[in-house]
C-alpha cells in the first residue's frame, strides 16, 4: 500500500536508488516547460502589431504634386517621410558631395530608386524623416531652415544634412535612411515600412 | 494546527534571508502544511479556482491592452481583438470561457463545502470570506459582460441597474451613481471597465485571507472528524496534495480547452454578437448561465405581499438568496459536519442541488412558456362580446371556429389562436425558489435538532483503515 519509488524499482530488477523517480521528474518537468512555452508564445506575440496595423504600413504618393525646391511630408504608420523635389542646383550640390569627406559615405545615385523605365529621376529624393541621432524630425525648406549644406537641419542637437540627405555635420551618425519604395508610374511611388 | 516550523535554512544566503524576510520559511511551511490524508477529489477545486483566477487576470490584462472603453468603439475594438490582434481570438476565448469555468469550479467548491459541513465551527470565517469572493465574482462577471457592448451587454445591464433602482430610498441615487447619467452610456462603460479591472485584485486579496483563515484550523475532510493525531491523520501538503491538485487541474484544463477550441460560443449568447442598440431590446433577455438561478428567483416573485410590490420583493428574494449564504454557519444547527453521517440531511441536500440546477433552467426559459403540456393543444377563439367583455371559446375543428369568427362583427376583434395548457416555468421556479429558502431557513435548522446521525469514525486514520479493509501488512501480502 505504501510502497513506491525505490522499493518498486528493486522488485523489477532495476538497480535501487532514485533513477526511476528521477526519470519521472525530468519527464514531467520537460512536459511542463513545453506547456509553459506554448502558452507564453501567444501572450507575447499579441504585443506585436496587429493585422490591421500591419495593413496600414504602405502608402502611395503622387510625386508630381511636390513643388520644385520644396518637399512634402507623409506619415506612414506614424513614421514621417520626406519627398523632396530638388532644383538642378540642389542636384548638382548633391553630386558634388559624392567626393567630399563623408561620415557615412554614399553616392547620390545610390540613394535614388530606378523608375519603371530603368532610369533614375534625380529630381525626386525620398528619405526617412527621422534624424539618425535621437529620432527628432529635421526641419527643411518648408520650415525655413535647410542647414549649412542645403538639405535639412535637425533642431534638437544641430545635425546638418545635405541635399542628398547625407549627414555632414553634427552628432547624427548616419545618413537619413532611404525607405523601401518603388515607382508604380512615372509620377506615383509606393512607400512601405 | 501547523505547529512549530520545521524549516531549517541550509546555505549562507537562506540563513541570511531567514533572519531578514523569512519568505522561504513561509513557503516551506505552506508546502509542509499537515493536510488530512483522506481528502477526495472534491477538495481539489480550491487549487483549480486559484488557477482560474490567475488565468482571468493574465488574459484580462492582455485584453485591456487592446480594448477601448467607449460606446462608439468598444464593439469594434472587441472585433479587432478577434480578427486582427495576433492570438487575440485565443486570449479572448480563454477569458470569456474562463469566466464560465471559474463559476463552474466555484459552484462545485461551494456544494462541496455545504455537503461536508466545511462552514461549521471553527471554519465560519473561511466560509464567509468565500461568500464575499463569490459575490465579488458575480459583480466582476456582470461588469465584464457589459464591456463588449453587444445587445445582451447593454440590455442586460439596463435590467440589473433598474433592479437596483427598485430598492426604496437609496435605489434611485445608487442607480444614478452606477450609470453616471440618465441611461447606460459612456460614463457607465468607463466605470465598469475600471471596476472590472480592479475587482479581481480585490478578490485575490480576499483569497489570501481565505487561505490564511484555512491555515488556522486546517482543512476539513470527508468524515468531518477533526484531526486528532497530526502524525496518523495527516500528510504534508507537498508532495501529496500538490500532485493530486495538479492532476485535477490538468483534467479541468482539458475541459476548459475543449470549450475554448471547439465550443467557444456555446456558453455565450448570439445576441451579444450584435452591437448594442438602445432603441431595440432583444426579445428574450437572459444573463450568463451562472447567474440564471438568481434571475429565476427574481422573476418567480409575481405577487405583492402586503405593501411590498412584486418588483421589490423579487429584488429582495434575489439578494436574499445570496445573502443567506453568509449566515449558513448559524442556520445549520447540527454538530455533525459531514452529511455522510446525516442520512436525512444528505437527501435534502441532493434535492437542494437539483433545485439550484433546476432554477438555472427556469432562468433560461420564458416564465410563461410551458415545462410540459397537460393536454393536447386546443383551438381557441377570442373576441369581445356585445358588452365589450373578452370571451374565449374552445373549438374542436378549424372550420367551426372559422365560421364562428366570420359570423362575428369586425368590432369584436376576433382572433383564432392555439391554446396550450400545461405547467409553466414560472410555477416551477416558484416551487424550486421556495425550496431554496426552505432548505436554509427551515430544514437545516430543524434537522440539527431532530435528526439522529449515524456513528462516525473515531479518527481520520481509522476511517482510512476501514475503507481499505485491513492493516497495511495484509495489503502487501496480496500484491
Amino acid at each position: 500500500m505504501s510502497e513506491h519509488g525505490s522499493k518498486a524499482a528493486t522488485t523489477t530488477g532495476v538497480p535501487a536508488g532514485e533513477t526511476r523517480r528521477d526519470f519521472i521528474h525530468i519527464a514531467a518537468a520537460t512536459v511542463a516547460a513545453g506547456g509553459v512555452a506554448a502558452v507564453a508564445w501567444p501572450f507575447v506575440q499579441q504585443l506585436a502589431p496587429a493585422a490591421d496595423t500591419r495593413a496600414l504600413s504602405a502608402a502611395d504618393v503622387d510625386v508630381s504634386k511636390v513643388p520644385l525646391g520644396s518637399e512634402i511630408r507623409v506619415l506612414i504608420g506614424g513614421q514621417p517621410f520626406f519627398i523632396r523635389h530638388r532644383t538642378p542646383a540642389e542636384i548638382a550640390s548633391a553630386k558634388a558631395g559624392d567626393t567630399a569627406q563623408l561620415r557615412d559615405p554614399a553616392t547620390d545615385d545610390s540613394r535614388l530608386v530606378k523608375g519603371a523605365d530603368g532610369n533614375l529621376n534625380p529630381a525626386i529624393l525620398v528619405t526617412s524623416g527621422t534624424c539618425t541621432h535621437l529620432g527628432c524630425v529635421p526641419v527643411g525648406p518648408a520650415q525655413g531652415s535647410v542647414g549649412e549644406f542645403g538639405g535639412w537641419y535637425c533642431p534638437c542637437h544641430g545635425s546638418h544634412y545635405d541635399t542628398s540627405g547625407r549627414i555632414r555635420k553634427g552628432p547624427a551618425p548616419k545618413n537619413l535612411a532611404i525607405p523601401k519604395y518603388e515607382y508604380s508610374s512615372p509620377s506615383m511611388i509606393k512607400i512601405s515600412l | 494546527m501547523s505547529g512549530p516550523s520545521t524549516y531549517e535554512p541550509k546555505s549562507g544566503f537562506t540563513k541570511w534571508m531567514d533572519e531578514r524576510l523569512p519568505i522561504i520559511r513561509f513557503g516551506a511551511d505552506l508546502m509542509d502544511f499537515p493536510t488530512p490524508k483522506n481528502l477526495n477529489y472534491w477538495w481539489t477545486f480550491g487549487g483549480i479556482l486559484a488557477v482560474c483566477l490567475v488565468i482571468q487576470i493574465v488574459t484580462g490584462i492582455v485584453l485591456a491592452m487592446h480594448y477601448v472603453a467607449n460606446t462608439q468603439m468598444a464593439f469594434a475594438s472587441v472585433e479587432r481583438i478577434m480578427r486582427d490582434v495576433d492570438f487575440g481570438w485565443l486570449i479572448r476565448n480563454i477569458h470569456a470561457n474562463g469566466a464560465s469555468m471559474f463559476f463552474l469550479a466555484v459552484y462545485i467548491h461551494m456544494f462541496r463545502g455545504m455537503y461536508y459541513g466545511s462552514y461549521k465551527n471553527p471554519r465560519e470565517v473561511i466560509w464567509i470570506l468565500g461568500v464575499v469572493i463569490y459575490f465579488l465574482m458575480m459583480a466582476t462577471a456582470f461588469m465584464g459582460y457589459v464591456l463588449p457592448w453587444g445587445q445582451m451587454s447593454f440590455h442586460g445591464s439596463a435590467v440589473i441597474t433598474n433592479l437596483i433602482g427598485a430598492i426604496p430610498l437609496v435605489g434611485e441615487p445608487v442607480k444614478t451613481y452606477l450609470m453616471g447619467g440618465p441611461a447606460i452610456g459612456d460614463a457607465t462603460l468607463n466605470r465598469f471597465f475600471s471596476l472590472h479591472y480592479l475587482l479581481p485584485f480585490v478578490i485575490a486579496g480576499i483569497v489570501v485571507l481565505h487561505i490564511w483563515a484555512l491555515h488556522v484550523p486546517g482543512n476539513n475532510n470527508p468524515t468531518g472528524v477533526s484531526v486528532k493525531d497530526v502524525k496518523k491523520d495527516t500528510v504534508p501538503f507537498h508532495p501529496y496534495y500538490t500532485v493530486k491538485d495538479g492532476f485535477a487541474i490538468i483534467v479541468f484544463l482539458i475541459l476548459f480547452a475543449l470549450f475554448v477550441f471547439y465550443f467557444p460560443n456555446a456558453l455565450g449568447h448570439a445576441d451579444n454578437s450584435i452591437e448594442a442598440n438602445p432603441l431595440q431590446t432583444p426579445a428574450h433577455i437572459v444573463p450568463e448561465w451562472y447567474l440564471l438561478p438568481f434571475y429565476a428567483i427574481l422573476r418567480a416573485i409575481t405577487f405583492d405581499i402586503g405593501p411590498i410590490e412584486a418588483k421589490l420583493l423579487g429584488v429582495i428574494a434575489m439578494f436574499g438568496a445570496i445573502g443567506i449564504l453568509f449566515v449558513l454557519p448559524w442556520l445549520d444547527t447540527s454538530k455533525v459536519r459531514s452529511m455522510r453521517y446525516r442520512p436525512f440531511a444528505r437527501s435534502i441536500f441532493v434535492v437542494f442541488v437539483f433545485a439550484c440546477v433546476g432554477l438555472g433552467f427556469c432562468g433560461a426559459n420564458d416564465p410563461d412558456k410551458l415545462v410540459f403540456k397537460t393536454q393536447a393543444d386546443q383551438l381557441a377563439l377570442t373576441y369581445n362580446n356585445t358588452n365589450g367583455q373578452p370571451q374565449r371559446e374552445i373549438f374542436d375543428d378549424y372550420a367551426a371556429a372559422k365560421s364562428k369568427l366570420d359570423s362575428l362583427p369586425p368590432t369584436a376583434g376576433a382572433a383564432i389562436e392555439i391554446q396550450s395548457t400545461g405547467f409553466k416555468w414560472l410555477w416551477l421556479s416558484q416551487i424550486l425558489g421556495a425550496y431554496y429558502f426552505l432548505y436554509f431557513l427551515v430544514l437545516l435548522p430543524l434537522l440539527g435538532v431532530i435528526e439522529k446521525p449515524k456513528p462516525r469514525p473515531a479518527s481520520i486514520a481509522d476511517s482510512v483503515r476501514k475503507k481499505h479493509g485491513s492493516a497495511p501488512a495484509a495489503a502487501v501480502a496480496a500484491e
